[in-house]
C-alpha cells in the first residue's frame, strides 16, 4: 500500500534545455496562420491592402489627377489600422476560445514568455504588413508612371516611420485589451469603442466643458498619437501626453491581463 | 515518481480536493478512480501547474512541474482531448507540440502510427474527429516527447472496446519499460484491468488505495451469486438445508459464502455454471466507498 512517506525516485532534468524564446516565437508565428480563421485574417489584410491601393490607382488615373507614392501607403494604412488590432486580439483570445491554453501552458509553464512571444509575433506581422503595403505602393506608383506618366515619388520617410509606429500601437492596443478580457467578441467591441467612440466623447466633452480639454489630453491616446503620424512629436508636453495616455490604454490592461493569466486557473 | 502531499484546493466554500496524499511509482500503472466531480481532474491539473493549489503540493521526480525545463520531454499530459483548436488538423496539432519540444517532424509520423491514425485522418481537422480519434491524438501528443511520466485524465473515454484494449496494452508496455502512469476514470472496469495500483477518491478525499487484491481483502464474502445447470435441484437442496436465497437473473443470490456452495455442489453432484461472491466486486466496494463519505477510511 502506498503512503505519503514512501520515497519516490528522482527525475533527472539536468540534461534538458529550457524551451528557447526563439522556439516559442516560431511556434506562435505558426499558430497565427495554421487554421482557416487565422489564415484568412492574414489573407484579408493582404487582399484589403491590395484592393485599396488598386482603387487609389484607378481613381487617380480615371480622374486624371496626381498621386504620390505616400498616398497609396496612407490609404492602406487606414484599413490596416482596423485589421491589425483584430490580429492582435486573435493572437491572444484564440487560446482561450479554443481552450488550447491548457496545452500551451502545460508545454511551457512560464506563461509570461508565451505572452511575450505572441506580442513579438504581432509586431513581426505588423512590420510585414507595413513593408508589404509600401512595396505594393511602389509597384502601384510604377504602374501609375507607366499608364499615366510622371510618377511622384514623394513619400515622406517621417510619415513611414510614424506609420509603422502607429500601426504597431494599434495592434498592441488590441493585444492589450484582449489580454485583459480573454474573449474575442468582447475585446473587438471594446477596442472599437476605444478607437472610435471614446475620442468622439472626448471631443464633445472638450467642446462643452472648459477644463476637460486640457485634462483629456492626458487620457486621449488617439489624440496623443496625432503628432506621431508624421513624426513631429517635438515638445516635451506631447511626449508626456503620449506616454501617459499610452500607459493607461496599453500598459495597464497588458500588465493587469498578464498578471491575471499568470495567476489564474487555465480552463 | 509523482508525489502528492496534503493537497487541498478550495473554490470559495467548496473544497474540491481535501488533504489528498498519494504516490505513483515508476513501472506501475496507477488508476485514479472516482465518480464525476470527485476531484480527480483538479488533482491532475494541480500536478501540471494549470491550477494553483490552496495548500499542499505535487512534485514529479522531486520537482515542481513549473521547474521542469521543457516539461513535455519528461511528463506526458492529456487532460482534455477536446481542448485543441477545432480548426487545426491532427498532424498540425502534433507538429506544434513537436516544434515546442524541439523534436523532428519524423516524431509526428511515429506517433501517428503508434496510435493508428492514418495519413488521411491526420489531415482532417479536429472538429471532424470522433471522441475516440481525439483521445488517440491526445495520447499521441502526450507521448511525443518520450516522457518518463504520463498523466492521463479519462483517456479511455470515447474509445471503443478494441480501442480500450489497445490502450491497455500500450500503457502496460509503457509501465513495463519503467514509465510511471497515472490515469483517471469514473468507470471501474476501465481501470480494474489495467491498473496495478488503485486510488479511490470521493468528494475530494481518498477513500481507499492499494492493489486490487488489497482492496478486496477487506470484503466479507457472506453472500454469493450461483447458477446451476439444474437450478431446481439446487433450490431444493438449499431449501432442505434451510439456507435462504432469492432469485437473481438466471441464477440465485444465496446467503452463504461461495466456499459452502462449492462444497454443497460436490456433495450433491450439482453442476454449477457460475459461482462468485456477491459483495466481493470492486464495483460494489467502489460504490459503497464513494457514495457515502461517512464511511471513508473503513477499508483504507
Amino acid at each position: 500500500m502506498t503512503t505519503a512517506v514512501v520515497d519516490v525516485p528522482h527525475l533527472d532534468i539536468g540534461g534538458t534545455q529550457k524551451v528557447s524564446f526563439a522556439t516559442l516565437v516560431k511556434v506562435e508565428l505558426r499558430k497565427s496562420y495554421d487554421t482557416r480563421a487565422s489564415f484568412w485574417l492574414l489573407a484579408t489584410i493582404g487582399i484589403v491592402v491590395l484592393l485599396v491601393e488598386a482603387i487609389v490607382l484607378i481613381v487617380s488615373i480615371a480622374q486624371d489627377g496626381s498621386v504620390q507614392f505616400g498616398d497609396f501607403v496612407g490609404a492602406a494604412a487606414f484599413c490596416t489600422s482596423v485589421l491589425l488590432p483584430v490580429l492582435g486580439i486573435m493572437l491572444v483570445t484564440s487560446e482561450w476560445s479554443q481552450r488550447t491554453a491548457m496545452v500551451t501552458f502545460a508545454l511551457e509553464p512560464r506563461r509570461s514568455l508565451i505572452m511575450w512571444a505572441k506580442l513579438v509575433v504581432g509586431i513581426l506581422l505588423t512590420l510585414v504588413t507595413a513593408l508589404g503595403a509600401t512595396v505594393l505602393g511602389a509597384f502601384m506608383n510604377l504602374l501609375f508612371a507607366v499608364l499615366h506618366g510622371n510618377a511622384d515619388w514623394t513619400f515622406g520617410w517621417n510619415f513611414f516611420g510614424g506609420f509603422v509606429i502607429a500601426q504597431s500601437l494599434a495592434m498592441i492596443g488590441g493585444f492589450a485589451l484582449a489580454t485583459l478580457l480573454l474573449n474575442t467578441p468582447a475585446a473587438i467591441v471594446l477596442f472599437f469603442v476605444y478607437k472610435w467612440v471614446v475620442p468622439g466623447i472626448f471631443a464633445v466633452a472638450s467642446a462643452n466643458i472648459g477644463w476637460f480639454d486640457s485634462a483629456s489630453q492626458w487620457v486621449d491616446f488617439q489624440r496623443a498619437q496625432g503628432p506621431l503620424y508624421d513624426l513631429t512629436l517635438n515638445t516635451g508636453k506631447e511626449w508626456a501626453y503620449l506616454l501617459v495616455s499610452g500607459l493607461i490604454w496599453l500598459v495597464v490592461p497588458f500588465v493587469l491581463g498578464v498578471w491575471r493569466i499568470l495567476r489564474a486557473e487555465v480552463k | 515518481m509523482i508525489k502528492v502531499e496534503s493537497l487541498t484546493r478550495k473554490y470559495g466554500a467548496f473544497t474540491a480536493v481535501d488533504d489528498v496524499s498519494f504516490v505513483c511509482q515508476p513501472g506501475r500503472v496507477t488508476g485514479f478512480l472516482g465518480p464525476n466531480g470527485a476531484g480527480k481532474t483538479t488533482t491532475m491539473r494541480v500536478m501540471v501547474g494549470l491550477t494553483p493549489p490552496t495548500s499542499g503540493r505535487v512534485t514529479i521526480g522531486g520537482h515542481l512541474y513549473h521547474d521542469i525545463p521543457n516539461p513535455g520531454r519528461h511528463v506526458g499530459v492529456l487532460l482534455d482531448a477536446s481542448a485543441q483548436h477545432a480548426g487545426r488538423t491532427g498532424r498540425e496539432i502534433l507538429t506544434l507540440g513537436a516544434q515546442t519540444m524541439g523534436l523532428p517532424e519524423s516524431r509526428v509520423d511515429e506517433m501517428l502510427e503508434l496510435v493508428s491514425l492514418d495519413q488521411t485522418e491526420a489531415k482532417r481537422r479536429l472538429r471532424n474527429y470522433s471522441l475516440g480519434m481525439k483521445q488517440r491524438l491526445g495520447i499521441a501528443h502526450a507521448l511525443l516527447g518520450d516522457p518518463s511520466v504520463l498523466i492521463l485524465d479519462e483517456p479511455a473515454n470515447g474509445l471503443d472496446p478494441a480501442g480500450i484494449r489497445w490502450m491497455r496494452g500500450l500503457l502496460k508496455g509503457y509501465a513495463d519499460r519503467g514509465g510511471t502512469v497515472l490515469l483517471s476514470s469514473h468507470l471501474l472496469h476501465e481501470v480494474e484491468q489495467i491498473a496495478d495500483e488503485m486510488i479511490l477518491i470521493g468528494r475530494g478525499k481518498i477513500v481507499a488505495e492499494g492493489t486490487k487484491d488489497e482492496l478486496l481483502a477487506g470484503a466479507d464474502h457472506k453472500t454469493s451469486f450461483v447458477t446451476a445447470l439444474d437450478n431446481e435441484q439446487l433450490t431444493k437442496v438449499l431449501h432442505d438445508r434451510g439456507v435462504t436465497f432469492t432469485p437473481a437473473g438466471s441464477g440465485l443470490r444465496v446467503d452463504a459464502p461461495p466456499v459452502d456452495l462449492g462444497r454443497l455442489s460436490v456433495e450433491h453432484g450439482i453442476v454449477l455454471t457460475d459461482l462468485r461472491s456477491a459483495e466481493g466486486g470492486l464495483e460494489e466496494l467502489f460504490l459503497t466507498l464513494t457514495a457515502d463519505t461517512q464511511r471513508e477510511g473503513v477499508l483504507a
